[in-house]
């Protein structure tokens, strides 16, 4: 069994600043990452961040992890495994972890942050299964890392931010994008970016759904309806689509099956999109040393997830007996950093989520 | 499918990798992950599902959902959403839940 001071569990944008957080503070830091590659979702966001002033915002996704990754550098009590999966996570503070599919072993570290994320759901109509129809996150996945198209032409649905960001990205790679649909009766998503993909000839149908797709082996055709205002779809009002992509972009849960394990009170918030950790100010669970940050705790976005997690990060370490002396005036930097990120009228939701789960 | 030119993205293919896909010859390129370099090659059924037999793609592309499944060099359940390509793989489409050596 190996030992360790402070486990950070994912290195998106969440754990890389909580294991940064961290190591400002002096704790030794172990980062452990299932990809090859550092960065988490950001990797694939070659888009100028949004929404908020303070945290890069006006960078780029894909650069905004290179820097990240530069500090994180700087630091000689850090160490990274990539490539590696915590499976498990047990009452006695022990984790496991699988290196690549071969190489299985335990870890005792004194605290740990889960930062693992989130995935993307899935949306139920005839045929959803069919290849074809892929998550948001999987077509910028294919698109922006690996420069892949994913299809000719696409039915974007959900005209949320991501929704709104990855037909844009579409178009950029040379993709059609048919339309965008939304169940909802008002697009979701920043008005600038739908402006933008209005412009550009793509109509935005609210209050429609996909009633079925159609395909023998995969997609061929999208079947789409009007809904009434309980969603229920309009008979006598369907369109056809001949589309061989249908992305599927209806938002995130987190992902915290670990935090289930290892026995951390876990509440269902719609606001927060699933089952999140009840927690403290700090970011500690109800499970003493186990703290978590980013959309693990709630789907939001990479800005507050990155500063959750250095908030996290400076606690735990602290939790550890590793606490700067500048503790106070970091932690209330990050809380004001936090409070402002979520001043808009789009957080009022998020925070209406969050007052059900700080302890 | 592989896109050529893009307003910011540049795409690096350096070194050629040659695979097999139900035996038949592909070509991608080293750091593609499996998935991306068939569905490139424009394959896009990677299985079948365990009861009904249903065609299978890949969906979430971060090894979360499982829906990417294929036999890789005799191994069933690889998740080539997130496993690299290598010179020589032998990769087969699978039927439900694979033959468990
Ligand atoms: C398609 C899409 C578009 C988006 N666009 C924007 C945007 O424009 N602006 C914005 O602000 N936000 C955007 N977001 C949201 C943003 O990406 C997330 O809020 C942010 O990445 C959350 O950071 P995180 O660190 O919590 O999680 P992630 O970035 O998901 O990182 C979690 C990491 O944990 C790893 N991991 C998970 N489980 C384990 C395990 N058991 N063992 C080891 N490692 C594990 C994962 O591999 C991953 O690297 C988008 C998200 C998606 C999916
Ligand atoms: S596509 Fe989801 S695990 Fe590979």
């Amino acid at each position: 069994m190996r030992e360790a001071d402070l486990v950070v569990i994912g290195g998106g944008p969440a754990g890389l600043c909580a294991a940064i957080s961290a190591a400002e503070s002096g704790a030794r830091v172990l980062v452990i990452e299932r990809n090859k590659v550092l960065g988490g979702q950001l990797v694939k966001q070659t888009h100028m961040f949004f929404g908020s002033e303070k945290q890069y915002a006006s960078d780029r996704g894909i650069d905004i992890a290179g820097m990240l990754l530069n500090k994180l550098g700087c630091f000689n009590n850090v160490e990274i495994l990539t490539e590696t999966t915590v499976v498990g996570m047990y009452e006695d503070g022990v984790i496991s972890v699988l290196h690549k599919e071969d190489v299985y072993y335990k870890i005792k570290p004194k605290a740990v942050v889960v930062s693992t994320g989130a995935f993307e759901k899935a949306l139920a109509f005839p045929n959803n299964d069919l290849p074809g129809i892929y998550g948001a996150g999987a077509v910028q996945t294919l698109m922006n890392v690996h420069g892949v198209k994913p299809g000719d032409k696409v039915l974007m649905v959900g005209a949320g931010n991501i929704g709104l960001i990855v037909s844009y990205q579409l178009i950029q790679a040379g993709v059609e994008v048919a339309a965008i649909l939304d169940a909802a009766p008002r697009i979701g998503g920043y008005l600038v970016h739908a402006s933008k993909i209005r412009r550009m000839g793509v109509p935005i149908l609210t209050s429609h759904t996909v009633k079925e797709a159609i395909g023998k082996d995969f997609v061929e055709k999208a079947i789409v309806s009007q809904v009434d205002e309980k969603f229920r779809p309009i008979a006598g009002t369907e369109k056809e689509f001949d589309v061989d992509v249908i992305c599927i972009s209806v938002g995130l849960t987190p992902l915290n099956e670990l935090l289930s394990m290892r026995g951390c009170q876990m509440k269902y918030v719609p606001q927060l999109s699933g089952f999140v950790p009840i927690r403290d100010e700090n970011y500690e669970t109800t499970v003493e040393y186990v703290f978590a940050a980013g959309d693990a705790t709630g789907v939001e976005e990479a800005s507050a997830a990155m500063v959750e997690g250095y908030l996290a990060g400076l606690c735990a370490a602290s939790k550890i007996g590793c606490t700067p002396d500048d503790f106070d005036e970091r932690k209330s930097d990050y809380v004001k950093q936090l409070n402002d990120l979520r001043s808009g009228p789009v957080s009022r939701h998020i925070l209406s989520g969050i007052e059900q789960i700080v302890i | 499918m592989r896109i050529e030119k893009h307003p910011i993205l540049e795409f690096r293919r350096n070194k050629k990798i040659s695979f097999t896909f139900n035996g038949e010859k592909i070509e991608g390129y080293e750091g593609e992950t499996i998935a991306a370099a068939l569905h490139a090659a424009g394959v896009k059924v990677l299985g079948k599902s365990l009861f009904m037999h249903r065609p299978r793609g890949f969906y979430c592309a971060i090894g979360n959902c499982s829906s990417c499944l294929m036999k890789v060099n005799g191994v069933a359940n690889v998740k080539t959403c997130v496993t690299d390509l290598e010179e020589g793989m032998v990769v087969e489409t699978q039927e439900g839940k694979g033959e468990i050596i």
